[in-house]
């Protein structure tokens, strides 16, 4: 048998380390260390596996479980540490573009190429979207009084296949280059007469099993939404978090069919000699950039949504109010979700289309100005006649409120054909897409694991870190990103490996020192984790409430069990736990518990995950016969999964009584501390109510704060 | 302002002695500039228009930026503001709420439509225009001159006051065409022609360039356009047409295989009909309708030498 059989295109100098040995040079340098981190990073991993004995646990409790907070969980884990590469090779490409005046600086154009195309693919890809799924899986279920979502076992396989999809690209910094292509891929570049390496395949299957794991994600959410909430949880009385994901979720169904179709497209162009998007023969490259923003535009919804839905929530618990117009949310949300299907179309008015055709897109793509700017109303409205604590998320909440406007003008002078026909491809569009996407929703997220994080895991983020960590993020992001307004306004173009202008350099400089402060930021996030797993006993809150929640999922311990609700709620009204509080409610016995099913845990979705990464590695590198028998495998996995009779576990009444009881013990024994007391080692998890008389009159904490 | 600002920074936020001298442009380099410093009207009323937009949407920004502030001042915990946990709806601040953005919307909308058209790009910008065929090459421009049976690469001579219109193709992938102080940018795509009009009205050198990345040369696929007025421009059109260098298939061919160019190249005649024939390589049917097969390969083959070649299945 031939090497070609065997390993297909792949050779010895495939690997990044023989690139650096035989045509040594600083960028060859960079992309050996990258590689090198890759592989020392993994080997770390298996050694502290080994020695510290957790395969057994990593297998059983984490991997193989279908249980939605587990899920949840590790798709944020994948985001972070994805989150950690694209945020260096950020840092990476302000560096070069420093380094790069009016030379060549140290990397090759090639290699820029790349960087801008996996930090682009990965940021959207491999952090926002599991950073949000993964958000949406540990919350959503909690906060419709579920005790998992619809499909379990679907869910753990779309894990797996976003897990799967970040493997390869983590992969082709070891094995091989990646497309420079973008993150948006446009053919005919990336067709296989002008891009004939391997790196767009990484990119065209990477993106693939993300965007089928994506798919699979919005079923399974929207199913659950419409089919699992507890019983009184009507429509209008969700959390508004459980509106956005539900918005999300049905964007995903629909966007993320086109992107696939797209990708699969441009695979049968570059595997198959089929002309869809060549061109020459009939090809045309307009459909691809049709199909792809078709994707492209509902997805930054998809990312944002989440993000507004965090908002609606941190700012309501922080202020110790009802949110204002939960209605109008609703319908803000909906309009919005809506309205992202008719605007893809302003990603290209520079393709030659009429005036109609570009001022109708534009017009459309202004209308969504409307419904959120409703939102940023709503949220200071919410403020307004609330008693704010300024606590870290609510810092990352403001600060959104004021970037997120400015980033919205700018959208509004992007959705003008005339000025998108100046500033398109410019840096003034990075800036733009930056300014909603970093405040919005890597903030968002940012806050919501600040916010939720005691929940999952039974004790709160230290808060000093955590500021400390905002005060660098918020201004780094100004400092990296507003300087690029102004470059693009002057006409410089994004993706440019170099360039002449000195005028450029001090704006390049501020954006340098911005990056560096995003990076000391994420560094304090990273610390703030340490510390808090450190000082865990002082931050406990077993009680599982403690900032005076109001939806359902403060109502149970922190981490709360497998089966989160010993018995399903019942609610009436919206702030269901606020409302259980006010009037006595919460924490009491009912009246009986009794059995519940569970989901047992599988082996389906990490084989599914294994093969299915093996077989698009083999794809990427034409290994054939490892492609017949991945994909073998893969559905030989489903279709045996279709015989195990036994796919559920009943956990006895008594044991479920026994926990929660125990629980509502601890609950009522312990005092409730107070909103002055929220970051302080008294707070357990129980909180006391934070209000005295009746709307309208003027009550004793009035007078009280008037004195003061 | 933009000068002042940017050599502020310059000297006193990052004095780096080197970057001072590093900063003195020599005489004849072509700096990249936006539509700020617009040389055409065209460009001029883009940017005329963008500061229009920014000033009506100061209508909902600007509240927001004092709103914010007072609220948290006034109802932090501790504050003098009266807590109303129950409060949550208000018709009143409903219509505003939404009123005011419709309101804005519609009016700015109404200003897209009517600028969208003015400024369409395939707009016509009056009569006579000077014609000029654009094929972006990686990782050049070929500008041929039908009218005057010249051409030129990376070199764009436009007549002063004399409305331009562009018609662009690409004898490669993808790119976008833009010289952002005359006019916006418009992709320029294989077998297929897109338009742009423009007009300069002050003499001058300006940076053009593509926005699409398109590999390995991108950063630096840039060209000078001079404005110059009827008499010089017609001066530089003789001139151009005194050299001996022709553009013919065989030239355009030798062009295709990617390369960086620094210095523009000029040719005094052009064989009739090329952009045409440009185009009509990527035809269906009529494909490749004067080289075989073998040579389409091959051309294909040349175009990018730099790539791995271990990949390279045809």
């Amino acid at each position: 048998m031939s090497w070609e059989t065997i390993f297909g295109q792949l050779g010895w100098d495939s690997l990044v380390f023989t690139g650096a040995i035989k045509h040594p040079s600083a960028s060859e340098f960079v992309a050996f260390g990258a590689g090198s981190i890759v592989v020392l990073g993994a080997v770390a991993v298996v050694v502290l596996l080994t020695v510290m004995r957790w395969w057994g646990p990593l297998w059983r409790d984490w991997l193989t479980s279908v249980d939605h907070k587990k899920i949840g969980i590790m798709y944020i884990v994948i985001a972070l540490v994805m989150f950690l590469r694209a945020l260096i090779e950020a840092g990476v490409m302000r560096s070069q573009q420093l380094a790069a005046y009016d030379s060549a600086g140290y990397l090759s154009a090639d290699h820029f190429g790349q960087l801008f195309t996996t930090h682009g693919t990965i940021m959207i890809f491999f952090v926002a979207m599991p950073f949000i799924t993964g958000l949406m899986n540990y919350v959503m279920p909690l906060q419709i009084g579920a005790r998992d979502v619809s499909f379990p076992l679907l869910n753990a396989i779309s894990l797996m296949l976003t897990a799967a999809g970040a493997g390869l690209i983590m992969v082709s910094l070891v094995v091989g280059e990646f497309s420079t292509g973008g993150w948006s891929g446009y053919p005919p570049f990336t067709g296989i007469e002008f891009s004939p390496g391997e790196g767009v395949d990484y990119w065209i299957w990477s993106v693939t099993l993300a965007s089928i794991g994506s798919t699979l994600t919005g079923l399974n959410f929207a199913v659950t939404l419409y089919k699992k909430r507890c019983p009184g949880m009507d429509m209008f009385r969700m959390p508004l978090f459980c509106w956005t994901t539900l918005c999300t979720s049905i964007l995903m169904i629909f966007a993320m069919a086109p992107l696939t179709v797209a990708t699969i497209m441009l695979a049968l162009d570059r595997y198959a000699g089929f002309h869809f998007f060549t061109n020459g023969d009939g090809g045309n490259m307009m459909n691809f950039a049709n199909l792809f923003w078709l994707f492209g535009h509902p997805e930054v919804y998809i990312l944002l949504l989440p993000a507004l839905g965090v908002w609606s929530e941190v700012v309501s618990t922080f202020v110790g109010k009802r949110i204002y117009g939960y209605t109008s949310l609703v319908y803000a949300t909906m309009c919005i979700a809506v309205l992202s299907f008719g605007v893809w179309l302003h990603h290209f008015f520079t393709m030659g289309q009429s005036a109609n055709v570009n001022a109708i897109f534009g017009i459309a793509t202004m209308i969504i100005g409307i419904p959120t700017g409703v939102k940023v109303y709503d949220w200071i409205l919410t403020m307004f006649r609330g008693r704010i604590r300024i606590t870290t998320p609510m810092l990352f909440h403001i600060n959104f409120l004021l970037t997120f406007v400015l980033g919205g003008m700018t959208g509004i002078l992007l959705a003008n054909p005339t000025v998108d026909f100046q500033v398109h491809n410019s840096l003034f569009l990075i800036a733009h897409f930056h300014n909603m996407i970093i405040p919005g929703v890597l903030f968002g997220m940012f806050a919501a694991v600040q916010y939720w994080f005691p929940k999952a895991f039974g004790f709160r983020l230290h808060e000093g870190w955590g500021k400390a960590a905002f005060w660098s993020l918020a201004p780094g992001f100004l400092l990296a990103f507003f300087p690029l307004y102004w470059l693009g306004m002057n006409g410089a173009p994004r993706r440019t490996v170099m360039w002449a202008d000195p005028a450029f350099y001090p704006w390049l400089a501020l954006a340098m020192l911005g990056a560096v402060l995003l990076l000391v930021g994420t560094v304090f996030l990273l610390v703030q984790i340490g510390v808090s797993i450190r000082q865990r006993r002082q931050l406990a809150v077993p009680l599982g409430d403690p900032w005076d929640g109001r939806s359902l999922e403060w109502s149970i311990p922190s981490p709360p069990p497998a089966w989160n609700f010993a018995v399903v709620p019942q609610v009436d009204g919206r702030d269901a736990f606020t409302e259980a509080k006010k009037n006595g409610q919460a924490y009491r016995s009912p009246a009986a518990y009794s059995d519940i099913e569970m989901p047992c845990n599988s082996m389906v979705a990490p084989l599914i995950g294994i093969f299915t990464f093996t077989l698009s590695f083999a794809l990427v590198w034409h290994i054939w016969w490892l492609v017949v028998v991945s994909f073998i495998v893969v559905w030989g996995v489903v279709i045996a999964r279709s015989f195990v009779a036994q796919t559920n576990e009943i956990i006895p009444a008594s044991r479920i009584e026994a926990e929660h009881e125990a629980f509502l013990a601890a609950a009522r024994a312990t005092p409730g501390v107070t909103r002055d007391l929220e970051m302080s080692p008294q707070n357990r998890g129980k909180a006391a109510p934070d209000r005295l008389g009746q709307p309208g009159q003027k009550r004793p904490d009035d007078v009280l704060e008037s004195a003061i | 302002m933009k000068g002042i600002i940017t050599w502020a920074l310059v000297v006193s936020a990052l004095s780096l002695p080197t970057l001072a001298q590093a900063a003195l442009p020599a005489e004849t380099q072509v700096y990249s500039a936006g539509f700020i410093d617009a040389a055409g009207p065209v460009a001029a009323a883009q940017f005329e228009h963008f500061q229009t937009i920014i000033s009506l949407m100061l209508i909902v920004v600007v509240p927001i930026f004092i709103l914010v502030p007072w609220v948290l001042w006034r109802y932090r915990r501790g504050g003098r503001g009266a807590y109303r946990p129950d409060w949550d709806f208000n018709w009143g601040n409903e219509a505003v709420l939404w009123g005011v953005p419709i309101v804005l919307i519609i009016i700015l909308s109404s200003a897209l439509w009517a600028h969208t058209h003015k400024y369409d790009p395939y707009r016509p910008l009056g009569n006579d225009p000077l014609d000029i065929e654009v094929v972006s090459l990686d990782w050049k421009f070929l500008f041929i001159y039908p009218q005057q049976g010249i051409a030129t690469l990376d070199y764009l001579a436009l007549e002063q006051d004399r409305p331009i219109r562009l018609k662009l193709t690409s004898g490669t992938v993808m790119q976008s065409f833009m010289i952002p102080q005359l006019a916006g940018q418009i992709y320029t795509m294989a077998g297929m022609t897109t338009q742009l009009n423009l007009l300069a009205d002050q003499e001058g050198e300006y940076l053009g360039r593509n926005t699409q990345y398109n590999g390995d040369g991108f950063a630096t696929q840039s060209f000078r356009t001079a404005v110059m007025p009827k008499s010089q421009f017609d001066n530089w059109v003789i001139h151009t047409q005194k050299n001996t260098q022709t553009l013919d298939l065989a030239t355009y061919e030798a062009l295709l295989k990617p390369s960086i160019e620094h210095v523009p190249r000029y040719y005094g005649t052009v064989d009739a009909g090329l952009f045409n024939r440009v185009l009509a390589r990527f035809t269906a049917g009529h494909a490749h309708a004067d080289s075989t097969p073998a040579e389409v390969s091959q051309i294909r083959e040349h175009h990018h030498p730099q790539n791995n070649p271990k990949g390279a299945e045809q």
